[in-house]
């Protein structure tokens, strides 16, 4: 008996020791973005349009032209009232495009995307600055998000759920859209949807587990862990995401849109048996460019801690392979989706 | 004669107004109560909005903070209002300001008109109500909740367990029955007026005051004192989510409110244009009156509860992750596993696959790659063949594998030559079906041409895990349906074995097998076992095979081999 105790404080010590390592950790992260406030130069700042119970998307860009005006086009009938961007040296236009956008705060830097925390320092310290209070939205310019109802419900309608559900985040996962082919026929122009040509994805290989460390879920699997990574799948990437945030300007991201600090938002799931409401992030990164700006990357090295270890991936993106196999299945709507499992209604009717 | 509204607002105001208006216009009174809390800039321009309409009222305004006192006075002193102003009016319908009139209101008219003495309010004795929150039933009546469930959770739980340990217990005033309902009712003015005329009225008020959630209870309990005729239900459709919590109607609902026939629903979402636009016209030509008929209603919300708190059997996803024994069933449906079957049959998964009608996979934890059914590298859901994907998360991928082919049972074949990682999993999976013949895997190694001394290390290292998988399965806490044979056992009387798993497998219920599989050779087996034990090594999982007597397979020489009359 005596002996459990002491176990059981034992435990107690260990959980406060972790809780309070996190704390600093996400403290240090704010502190690191208010540093890295100096980097950005305001293009465009039209921050003093946002009203009080506006919806707010932030995202880092880095050379996306091709899928920008889809990409707002997409969020703004969702109900973004306002996005907020950093613009990583582009050379292709996007800083122009974007400046010229009227519900669009651009700022730009020329520094290391991966000496920022893969750009998440930049985006902290936005969320910092404008973010509290308002249900923040978090994006890369490949995804584009869904839910249940995302048609004919807008986002106001999602967030209000959430309120009322005394939820302060919601989960989606990673959901990578292929062609049919190899990648580089699935030839679009700027502006066009790119869900026309890549319409296809994998149903149901993704492996979930939960990591005990701030209780944020790991979901890897889809094409890339089946085809890039099949012999050392710890590596694949991670496809679980929290990208929908009612803000406090004390909470921070910590790797991507992954997971965040308090562990509390990361909770998205339900533990006991049931379904909360999710969502999915349609990746629409298998665009022919890919092939091209594998390259890029590789040569960059910007996109990972240990980008060596990437190399043998981008040679196999390069060598422009298809993703397609006889068990994928095509894109046809929200509903096939939420009954293949892949997200969930949860109790929302 | 006449119906009133009494709408009780405290959001969306413009929304409420557009209500208030559509009524109004159409010969309803309307009382308006706005919350206290509602700024007074917007309480104005509400008023400002509905000024030209002679028969709309405000009343004086109370703090309308959710399971208080202050909805029951709201209620109250519009409702006098109503009786006093408008002597017309036969009905008091009570409304919300985010309720939405589904059916004209001529139809709500004539069919009031045909029950004018009808009052209809939902209530119910305590013993009798399964949706209350919090398992406050009918202490709600007999404790005091003078703190506020939603901003101080803490002393109110407090407050109430304080109670429960000193057995405080109110006096319920006499004469009243505690009953419980809908808060949204439509009641005559000879009820109504006699509720709030009644001679006891101050004591009962004041009684009500530290009941919680009295606006499901104050009016819900009196009607049963002074009304003749209770049609117990509201007449207003609304939904509560398993917190208690009401549903909001969207746009896409429009359909589906429609069929319902309810008179009104609540609550709308402010931003909802299309069902606003669609109820407040007037061009809806619809079919004769119909009673209100919230069945479909009734039961998607049914369904959408239970996912919330059950959720999908065996899906593991973004927001589904249940914590080990929280599942509400491990996997999405039943599955075989068999263990030693096809070292002791030739061609067995052919045979099996033939004899149940379903899939039929090798090794899925083999150690060097899945070997799915018919040699596929990829499977149902694109699941790969590869066997580090499978060992990074074995569960996921037995999860995955079930989930991707619900509907179609999934049989594989399992042994201590395998990852065991999943031992626990399945054997504590009440979808799982798990059949062994200990011992089995001796029989491929029996008749490998390998040196002894490999053999005897190999049959030594299998005995032990398969030892700890036979314990695992025998544990108390196992929950699959296991059947162990020794293998000895088991090529005695084969085909009884068989029988019992394939009439449980049993998608041809009833049938009797007539083929049986081949069964390889083990003549040599016995002296092969006395071999290992001369060599110092105890085989004990296959059973008594004792030398020169071998069993030669003879069971299943015969040409019909067994049948069960």
């Amino acid at each position: 008996m005596a002996g459990s105790a002491r176990l059981r404080l034992a435990d107690f010590a260990r959980c406060l020791a972790r809780a309070y390592g996190l704390r600093l950790r996400r403290r240090r992260f704010l502190w690191r973005s208010f540093r890295s406030r100096h980097g950005l130069t305001a293009i465009s700042d039209r921050c003093r349009l946002i009203g009080a119970d506006d919806i707010l998307c932030f995202m880092t860009v880095r050379n996306e032209g091709v899928r920008l005006p889809h990409f707002l086009d997409h969020h703004r009938k969702l109900g973004v009232d306002h996005f907020l961007i950093v613009d990583n040296a582009s050379l292709d236009g996007s800083a122009a495009y974007l400046a010229d956008q009227p519900d669009v705060s651009l700022w730009q830097t020329g520094r290391s995307y991966k000496a920022a925390r893969f750009g998440l320092d930049w985006i902290t310290w936005l969320h910092f600055r404008h973010g509290h209070g308002h249900w923040c939205l978090t994006l890369d310019a490949d995804e584009l998000l869904i839910y249940p109802y995302w048609e004919t419900r807008p986002l106001p309608a999602l967030t209000g759920w959430l309120e009322e559900q005394g939820h302060d985040s919601f989960g989606t996962m990673m959901l990578d859209l292929y062609p049919q082919g190899p990648l580089s026929q699935a030839q679009i122009v700027p502006g066009d949807n790119p869900l026309s040509v890549l319409t296809w994805f994998d149903p149901g290989n993704y492996a979930v587990r939960v990591q005990d460390r701030m209780k944020n879920l790991w979901i890897q699997g889809g094409p890339r862990a089946r085809l890039f990574f099949a012999a050392d799948p710890r590596r694949a990437p991670t496809l679980n995401k929290v990208p929908l945030v009612r803000w406090n300007r004390r909470y921070a991201y910590v790797n991507s849109t992954h997971a965040l600090l308090p562990p509390r938002l990361n909770r998205v799931y339900a533990t006991t048996g049931g379904e909360r409401t999710s969502g999915l992030l349609l990746h629409t990164k298998f665009l022919p460019e890919v092939v091209q700006k594998s390259a890029e990357e590789k040569a960059r090295k910007q996109h990972f801690a240990n980008s060596a270890l990437y190399d043998s991936y981008y040679d196999t993106v390069m060598a422009d392979p298809v993703l397609h196999c006889p068990r994928s299945e095509r894109m046809t709507g929200w509903r096939r989706l939420e009954a293949l499992g892949l997200m969930s209604r949860g109790g929302w009717v | 004669m006449s119906v009133g509204f009494v709408m009780l607002c405290h959001t969306a105001l413009d929304r409420a107004a557009q209500v208030a208006r559509h009524w109004a216009e159409r010969d309803c009174p309307v009382v308006i109560h706005v919350d206290r809390r509602v700024a007074a800039k917007d309480c104005a321009k509400l008023t400002a909005d509905l000024s030209d309409l002679a028969n709309v009222r405000f009343s004086g305004r109370h703090a309308c903070e959710w399971g208080t006192w202050g909805i029951v006075a709201a209620s109250q002193e519009a409702a006098t209002v109503m009786l006093r102003d408008f002597p017309d009016v036969r009905h008091v319908y009570l409304a919300s300001g985010s309720c939405l009139p589904l059916r004209p209101v001529e139809e709500l008219r004539a069919y009031l008109d045909g029950r004018p003495k009808t009052d209809f309010i939902e209530s119910v004795t305590t013993e009798d109500v399964g949706w209350t929150i919090g398992g406050l039933d009918f202490e709600r009546f007999t404790l005091r909740f003078p703190f506020s469930w939603r901003k101080q959770r803490w002393w109110f739980d407090t407050y109430v367990k304080l109670q429960r340990m000193v057995r405080y217990r109110r006096k319920i005033p006499a004469e009243l029955v505690p009953h419980l309902g809908s808060q949204w009712w439509c009641l005559t003015r000879r009820t109504l007026s006699a509720i709030l005329e009644h001679p006891d009225r101050a004591a009962i008020d004041r009684y009500f005051q530290k009941v919680w959630i009295p606006d499901e209870s104050y009016f819900q309990t009196l009607v049963r004192q002074v009304s003749g005729s209770v049609e117990s239900r509201s007449l207003t459709l609304s939904k509560f989510d398993f917190q208690g919590k009401p549903h909001i109607f969207y746009d896409d609902h429009l359909q589906l409110l429609r069929r319902s026939d309810c008179f009104v629903a609540r609550k709308i979402w402010p931003d909802a244009a299309k069902l606003y636009a669609a109820f407040l016209s007037d061009d809806a030509i619809r079919q004769a009156a119909a009673e209100p008929n919230p069945g479909k209603i009734d039961r998607l919300f049914a369904k959408a509860v239970e996912r919330r708190i059950k959720g999908r059997p065996g899906l593991y996803m973004q927001s589904r992750f249940p914590n080990e024994n929280h599942e509400n069933g491990r996997t999405a449906g039943h599955y075989s596993v068999f263990c030693g079957f096809a070292d002791v049959f030739e061609n067995f998964e052919i045979w099996l696959s033939k004899a149940s009608g379903t899939r039929v996979h090798g090794h899925l934890f083999a150690p060097d790659r899945v070997h799915f059914a018919g040699g596929d590298t990829i499977y149902n859901g694109a699941m790969s063949d590869s066997a580090a994907i499978r060992d990074h998360n074995p569960k996921s991928f037995l999860t995955n594998l079930i989930w991707n082919t619900r509907g179609e049972r999934q049989c594989f074949q399992f042994g201590p030559t395998d990852t065991q990682q999943l031992d626990w999993f399945m054997a504590m999976d009440s979808n799982a079906q798990i059949s062994v013949i200990s011992g089995a895997w001796a029989v491929p190694l029996f008749r490998a041409n390998q040196n002894f001394g490999d053999i005897r290390r190999e049959v030594a290292r299998l005995q032990k895990v398969e030892q700890e998988f036979l314990n695992i399965l025998r544990s108390p806490f196992s929950k699959a349906r296991v059947r162990i044979w020794s293998l000895a056992d088991f090529v005695e009387n084969p085909m009884e074995p068989l029988q019992t798993i394939i009439d449980e497998i049993g998608p041809r219920q009833g049938r009797r097998l007539t083929e049986a599989p081949r069964m390889a050779d083990l003549t040599g087996f016995g002296q092969f076992l006395q071999n290992l034990r001369n060599q110092g090594m105890q085989p004990v999982l296959m059973g008594d095979f004792p030398v020169g007597n071998d069993p030669a397979a003879k069971s299943t020489r015969r040409g019909r081999p067994y049948l069960v009359k």
